[in-house]
This record gives structure tokens, C-alpha cells and sequence, in this order.
């Protein structure tokens, strides 16, 4: 039971916004009761239409956390293990990173369009600066002694960086990747409710401008549950892998 | 010209981060020796080793390995490192670790597990192949080390102050092992200590330095029988005599 125990806030609140409601006779069209919005989170769920959602939404975030995160592993390997290198990219990181990824929506629009390839462009720029950053300090800070055991023994770049390299920043590289899941959803909603029609975050603006507000909170609701399911399957996978 | 030393230092200096660790070294090794070098931290025996394993460049003078300029590590010269804790994967198995000495020599996969059990049995490690590092006790990470280097088959061992982190009766034990598998092997070894003790019973010849900057103090003939023996090597008068000859040049006058 114990572990349950940090579902006793959330629960109270609930019950209170809907003894609130209830003894306000809550009629409106900004709020709605938490019995409402779980009628509504229940149709939803019941029509397919949040299924589709959360595929659309999930499909943006992950297809911008592979190619962003793939491309940051990369350069992250590179700018961690060659000093020059790092060097000469690092005017380039420190100008292009503060850029917010929202910003990148009007490039985006211009060349993609609507749909899957916007979004997950502004994805992918959005979860390859923390991978690339926390790979390329795990790289660097790998042990020099394991360096030289590579040296030593003569493995080749490719080698060394298969071998010794990823293996001893594997858990510096896992934390980076479960950060940036973490920024791929909350992007992913964002360009949805700003521009993209589509996902769970197109759905919530969906539903607010057609006067919905149980359905709304529905969606609030959903995108917290599956952010944190989402956190809480890394995190497991994580304990399990490195134990640590 | 005459037969040239498998090993040649030729007046080699080092300076690392703008401190000259070693001045003027000269050096000539012959292949069969084992080379013990003693002296107090700072006289540059680790840098000498890294030198003589090509993972560091003289900043004058050379060092040859038969007649060739080394400017990189090489398969012939095997190093064995003093922490083991950093030196092994900990994510591979015992199998695992003297297998990355096998993979870099591109030994075909269907070759490597004969080899790599033929060297764990020659130190002792059959019957842990699928244990990992953190399994194993200090002297056997070294052993697993001795056995990565093995796997090689090198020419020359380099070892730094390998047994440094060890207890004593662990140490003699290794010591021997180290000693027999030499003798089969004809390795050459170049082999770094700061124990006097450890370096003459070990050697056939102890080089002495003297720090600040590092250079050799002394070159010091080891005619003890061999096989030695952890009790009569030690109570040889010519054992004692030679403990206390080194020690009289290399401790530092500062001290």
C-alpha cells in the first residue's frame, strides 16, 4: 500500500474541485468538473480518438528523440573525443543551442508543411542539444586509464569508440536520452497546440475552442499520465540496465 | 656497428606540463633482461615505462625497440598497468578482457577462445572465465591483467608497479608467477617498483633513479640464483648487500 501513498494529494484535490463544482452547480465554459472531464477522457478513450492521439503525438516525439538523439550520440562521440574538434564546434553550440526550438515552427512550416515532418524536425533540434552536451561530457570524462588500456592494446577509432568508449558512458548516455524523452513530449504537445493539427496537443486546443472544457482537462490529464508512464518506463529500465 | 640492445634510450628528456620529469636518460636493454626500476615518486619510472609503450613521445632523444624509433604502441611490447580497477572492463567478462587483446590483433573469432583459455590457465584464472573484474580479488584482476598482456604474446612486459596495491603474501605469490611465466616465455621485462626488495628479487639488473629532475643513478648487475626462492633469495647475504647498496643511492638526499 505504501506505494500508493503519493496518490493521496492528487486524489484529495480531485475530490475537492468536485465538491466545489458540485456545490457551485458548476456551469461553464473555461472549467469543468473532474466527474465531467472523466466522462469525457472516457468517451474519448471509448471513440479511438485519443488512441490516435496519443500514436500521432508519441510517434512526433520518438521519430524527433531517434533522429535528434541519434545525430547528438554522433556528434556527441566526435566533440567528446577530439579536443580540436571540440573546439572548433564550440562557438557553434553555444550560438545555436539557446535557440528555443518553438522558434524553429515558422522554418518548419515553410519547408515541411503540416504533419509528421515538421514536427518532428523541431523535435529532433529540440532533444539533440542534451544529448549532444551530456554525450560529449561523458565522453571526455571517461577514465584515462581506459584510454590508455585502448591506446595500449592498439584498437582502431571505430573500435575503441565500440569497445570502450560507448560502454563506459553508456549510463552518462541512458540519463541524456531519458532527459531528452522528457523535452521530445513536451515539444511535441507544444508544436501541437500552437500549429500542427494533429496529437494530443491539437486535441486539447480542439477541444477548448469548441467549448469543451471536460474534454480539455481530459487531454491535460492523458499528457500527464503518459509523461509520467513514459518517465517511469526509463527509469525502470534504467535501475534494471545499470543497477545504479 | 656492433649488435644493437632490443631496448635503446638515447638521451631522451621529457617534459610534461613544463616540468622536466626526466634529463639525459641512456639506456640499453638486452632481450632476456628483466629490467627492475626503483626509485621515490616523481623520478619518472612511469613516464620511462609510457615512454617505452608509446604512449608518450620524448620531448628529446629517442627510444628504440630493435633499431626502430617507437612513436606509438605496438603489439611486440605489452603494458600491464598498476590500477588494475581502471586498467580492466568492468562490463566484460574475465574471457571478455583478455578477448579485447585478441580482437585488436584481428585473431580470427574461431581462434580466440583456445587462446584465451591457454592463458587463463598459465595464471591461474581457469574456472573464472565468466566471472567479471568486480568478482575477483585484487590479485586476481592483476592476474587478468598479466593475462590480456599474455594474450599477445609479446616480446617485452612493461609493468607498472603492478603489485603495488597488494598484500604481501598475495604480492610473493605473483611475484613467482610472474617469474616462472617469464622464464617460459623469454619475455623481456621492464618492470617499475618502488620497492627495493620486490625489484632485486625480481631482476637480473636494477636501475636506479633519482627524481627532479628524473635520471639514473645507477645500473646495478643482479647475479642471484635463479629460480629464486621467497626464503633463501632473501636471506642470500649478496640479497642484503644489494638492497643495501641501492638504497644508499637512490634515497632522496632531501629526505
Amino acid at each position: 500500500m505504501k506505494r500508493w501513498r503519493g496518490l493521496l494529494f492528487p486524489l484529495v484535490l480531485i475530490a475537492i474541485a468536485q465538491a466545489a463544482a458540485m456545490a457551485t452547480h458548476l456551469q461553464s465554459y473555461t472549467l469543468a468538473s473532474p466527474a465531467d472531464a472523466a466522462v469525457a477522457g472516457a468517451h474519448a478513450l471509448a471513440d479511438g480518438s485519443i488512441a490516435v492521439a496519443t500514436l500521432q503525438t508519441l510517434a512526433n516525439a520518438f521519430g524527433g528523440l531517434a533522429l535528434g538523439g541519434g545525430f547528438g550520440l554522433v556528434a556527441g562521440i566526435v566533440l567528446g573525443s577530439s579536443v580540436i574538434a571540440d573546439r572548433l564546434m564550440e562557438f557553434s553550440v553555444e550560438a545555436l543551442r539557446p535557440v528555443p526550438s518553438v522558434a524553429l515552427i515558422p522554418i518548419a512550416m515553410l519547408t515541411f508543411g503540416f504533419g509528421f515532418r515538421m514536427e518532428i524536425a523541431i523535435v529532433s533540434f529540440a532533444a539533440f542539444w542534451p544529448v549532444l552536451i551530456l554525450t560529449r561530457n561523458a565522453v571526455a570524462g571517461i577514465d584515462a586509464g581506459l584510454i590508455d588500456v585502448a591506446r595500449a592494446l592498439r584498437l582502431r577509432p571505430f573500435a575503441r569508440t565500440v569497445k570502450i568508449v560507448l560502454p563506459a558512458a553508456l549510463p552518462r548516455i541512458f540519463v541524456a536520452f531519458r532527459l531528452a524523452a522528457g523535452i521530445a513530449l513536451t515539444v511535441a504537445v507544444t508544436v501541437e497546440v500552437s500549429t500542427n493539427p494533429m496529437g494530443l496537443g491539437y486535441g486539447m486546443i480542439l477541444a477548448e475552442q469548441s467549448l469543451h472544457p471536460d474534454l480539455m482537462l481530459a487531454y491535460l490529464v492523458w499528457v500527464g499520465v503518459l509523461g509520467w508512464g513514459l518517465n517511469f518506463a526509463i527509469t525502470s529500465a534504467q535501475r534494471r540496465l545499470f543497477r545504479a | 656497428m656492433d649488435s644493437q640492445p632490443l631496448i635503446a634510450f638515447d638521451r631522451v628528456s621529457m617534459t610534461l606540463g613544463g616540468t622536466e620529469v626526466l634529463t639525459n636518460i641512456d639506456l640499453r636493454i638486452e632481450a632476456g633482461d628483466f629490467v627492475c626500476v626503483v626509485g621515490p615518486s616523481g623520478c619518472g619510472k612511469t613516464t620511462m615505462l609510457r615512454l617505452l609503450g608509446g604512449l608518450l613521445e620524448p620531448t628529446a632523444g629517442e627510444v628504440r625497440y630493435a633499431g626502430k624509433r617507437i612513436v606509438a604502441p605496438r603489439a611486440d611490447i605489452a603494458i600491464m598497468f598498476q590500477d588494475y580497477g581502471r586498467a580492466l572492463l568492468p562490463w566484460r567478462t574475465v574471457a571478455g578482457n583478455v578477448s579485447l587483446a585478441l580482437e585488436a590483433l584481428d585473431v580470427p573469432k574461431e581462434e580466440r577462445p583456445g587462446r584465451i583459455a591457454g592463458v587463463l590457465a598459465t595464471v591461474g584464472l581457469d574456472g573464472k572465465a565468466d566471472k567479471y573484474p568486480s568478482e575477483l580479488s585484487g590479485g586476481m584482476q592483476q592476474r587478468l591483467q598479466i593475462a590480456r598482456c599474455l594474450a599477445q604474446q609479446p616480446n617485452v612486459l612493461l609493468m607498472d608497479e603492478p603489485f603495488g596495491a597488494l598484500d604481501a603474501m598475495t604480492r610473493q605469490t605473483l611475484q613467482d608467477e610472474v617469474l616462472s611465466i617469464v622464464a617460459a616465455s623469454g619475455a623481456t621485462v621492464f618492470f617499475v617498483t618502488h620497492d627495493l626488495e620486490e625489484a632485486v628479487y625480481l631482476g637480473n639488473r636494477v636501475i636506479g633513479l633519482q627524481p627532479h629532475p628524473g635520471r639514473v643513478a645507477g645500473d646495478v648487475a643482479v647475479n642471484l640464483a635463479r629460480p629464486r626462492n621467497q626464503l633463501t633469495t632473501r636471506e642470500d647475504p649478496e640479497f642484503a648487500r644489494l638492497r643495501r647498496h641501492l638504497f644508499d643511492f637512490i634515497k632522496d638526499p632531501g629526505a
